[in-house]
């Protein structure tokens, strides 16, 4: 079974091709990575993925529904949630709003009856309150709650981005470059975090990461890009020994 | 629910209302329409601070919006003997020459047809983002001007209408913008008034999270152009004159210098601007005349004031980014820390 298809999606500005004939395949509550060189294209996947970019040619399938040009919040709203390379959160804004915000798109009361608080509406923002407080307490950052999200240390802010992320109520999460700028410690925890969210929020979770201890560490599935051409997909362990992507990493002899 | 909190407000807002009764009791006619004006700034003042604040639109029309609410409003309360005095050029159309209805509905309608209006110019420019929203905005504005200055049937044109009724005291005033200020704290609050501040500070992650952007940012300029229609309304009945030239761009600076000297965002510091610059406004007027410095005098120069208004934003971009108020809010629970923070001074 899988959550999300793409197939043969290519991407082009202009006269460069981004991504080129790129078939994924991301199996339900699998945990699936790409990697590559810089410039590769992974994060133009991200984008065509969430609706920030409509793909020039092929299909994107998610959860038996085409999403291909679609825009960005009725993907979130299917069941797609995102978070980015360069941390993007309402920074002037509290941590506990910043989850509840997500909430936003599952709430199905009108502006008035949320500005003149009906009883309906307070039952459903106590619901949601309710919700994100448990969602704080199981990322571990219910103790920031009231804390402005840009005054989080930088691990912290990118666990925020992942919380923020569940709380659409996702069932596919994708993770830009999540362990960017943390150090082996951290990068460790947050390969156990990105299991245990996969489990406890029964996710599928697709991953660009350059850290390949936490890739090869909990991925299930790899795809390599480079160039926007996909030279190889696999285990790990297929991965580590496909000369194909050491020359792609490391260059060869002429 | 009745908690103590509640009762606080309660109280807050019925000790105002005993205040502006004994100002409207006390007060000579000329300081009665400054705390009128007051009270109309405030209701700009938050509906400009909705839009450029809350949500982050840098809007600029706000004037035009002003001038359909106070037409339409206008256009509903005059007398027919009225209308035909005014309408001398051009008959007025057939459908507005005999209607004549009360203050209350003719204010809400003119605030409806503001809203109709922000609505349906909102739709095409909020595909523009910041200064070019900003230009499309000022644009919009000025041509809701000219087209009034050309409907001759319908706005009498550049003559503009003169003797509309004065309905707008102190209770009218306050009262609406007592009610604006318990709307936009409850929007504040709301899920809807958080999405339009994630909007403000990221549009990317907002829509990410599953916001529609469009449709949350023409709700907050539907919003805003709806108060500025009411706004416009009440300003028109103060006045007893309307014509379009009052609209122009200066009018829109005028709202716009409150909400960024009261911190773009913050409820409570566009209320406390919105009062300050009003009064300073009629109390600097001496500046415009000729000024006696003793050694030399100044021959009158009209817009001296604004000078000053100019230097004083400028002060307060330089060296009070946050504006007067920072990003506190005036709540219960700020002046709680304040106080304690000062008893624990003392001690």
């Amino acid at each position: 079974m899988s959550i999300l298809r793409t197939d043969s999606i290519t991407m082009k500005f202009g006269g460069l091709t981004a991504v080129s004939e790129l078939s994924l395949n991301i199996p339900t509550n699998g945990i699936v990575g790409l990697i590559g060189p810089n410039g590769a294209g992974k994060t133009t996947i991200f984008n065509m993925i969430t609706g920030v970019y409509t793909p020039t040619t092929g299909n994107i399938v998610f959860d038996k529904i085409d999403i291909t040009g679609m825009k960005s919040h009725l993907i979130t709203k299917n069941g797609i949630a995102r978070t980015f390379q360069n941390i993007r959160l309402f920074k002037d804004l509290t941590v506990l709003d910043n989850v509840m915000i997500a909430n936003h798109l599952r709430l199905k009361s009108n502006i008035m009856s949320s500005i003149f608080r009906t009883p309906d509406y307070r039952e459903k923002e106590e619901h949601i309150l309710k919700k994100s407080l448990q969602l704080l307490e199981q990322t571990g950052l219910l103790e920031y709650k009231d804390d402005k999200a840009s005054s989080l240390p930088y691990g912290k802010q990118r666990k925020l981005e992942i919380a923020r992320a569940l709380a659409t109520e996702p069932k596919l999460l994708l993770l830009d470059e999540p362990a960017a700028g943390m150090n082996p410690q951290e990068s460790i925890e947050l390969m156990e975090f990105v299991k245990e969210i996969r489990d406890a929020f029964d996710l599928s979770i697709l991953m660009i990461e350059h850290h390949m201890q936490v890739i090869m560490g909990v991925c299930e599935k790899i795809y390599v890009l480079d160039y926007g051409v996909n030279i190889a997909e696999g285990n790990p362990e297929e991965i580590q020994n496909n000369p194909k992507v050491i020359e792609a990493y490391l260059g060869v002899d002429e | 629910m009745l908690n103590k909190n509640n009762l606080i407000k309660i109280g807050l807002i019925v000790v105002t209302g005993i205040v502006l009764a004994i100002l409207n009791a006390t007060l000579g006619r000329y300081s009665l329409r400054i705390l009128n004006l007051a009270g109309i700034y405030i209701i700009l003042g938050l509906s400009l601070n909705l839009i450029n604040g809350f949500t982050g639109l840098f809007s600029l029309g706000h004037a035009g919006f002003m001038a359909v609410g106070a037409y339409a409003s206008a256009l509903l309360t005059m007398s027919p003997a009225q209308k035909s005095v005014n309408f001398f050029v051009k008959p007025i159309v057939p459908i507005l020459a005999n209607v004549e209805i009360g203050f209350l509905p003719a204010i809400i309608i003119g605030g409806f047809v503001a809203a109709i209006v922000g609505a349906i110019l909102a739709a095409p420019i909020l595909r523009l983002k910041d200064d070019y929203l900003a230009i499309a905005t000022l644009g919009f504005g000025e041509i809701i001007r000219v087209i009034f200055t050309n409907t001759q049937s319908l706005t009498n044109g550049a003559l503009g209408l003169k003797g509309l009724p004065s309905y707008t005291n102190t209770g009218y005033t306050w009262t609406i913008a007592i009610l604006t200020i318990i709307f936009m704290f409850s929007l504040r609050r709301s899920s809807y008034g958080k999405a339009f501040m994630a909007i403000r500070e990221d549009e990317i992650a907002a829509e990410s999270m599953g916001i529609d952007l469009f449709k949350h940012k023409l709700l907050a300029f539907t919003i805003g152009s709806f108060f500025a229609g009411v706004g416009g309304a009440l300003l028109a009945h103060l006045m007893g004159t309307i014509d379009p030239l009052m609209f122009r761009f200066l009018m829109t600076f005028n709202i716009l210098l409150i909400v960024v000297l009261g911190e773009i965002g913050s409820i409570s510091g566009t209320i406390v601007s919105a009062i300050i610059v009003t009064i300073s406004m009629e109390w600097l007027r001496f500046l415009d005349g000729p000024i006696d410095l003793g050694f030399m005098v100044i021959h009158s120069v009209p817009g001296m004031r604004m000078v000053l208004f100019s230097l004083l934003l400028m002060i307060v971009i330089l060296y009070y980014q946050h504006g007067l108020m920072g990003q506190d809010e005036i709540t219960l629970e700020f002046l709680k820390s304040k106080l304690n923070k000062f008893k624990k001074k003392e001690a």
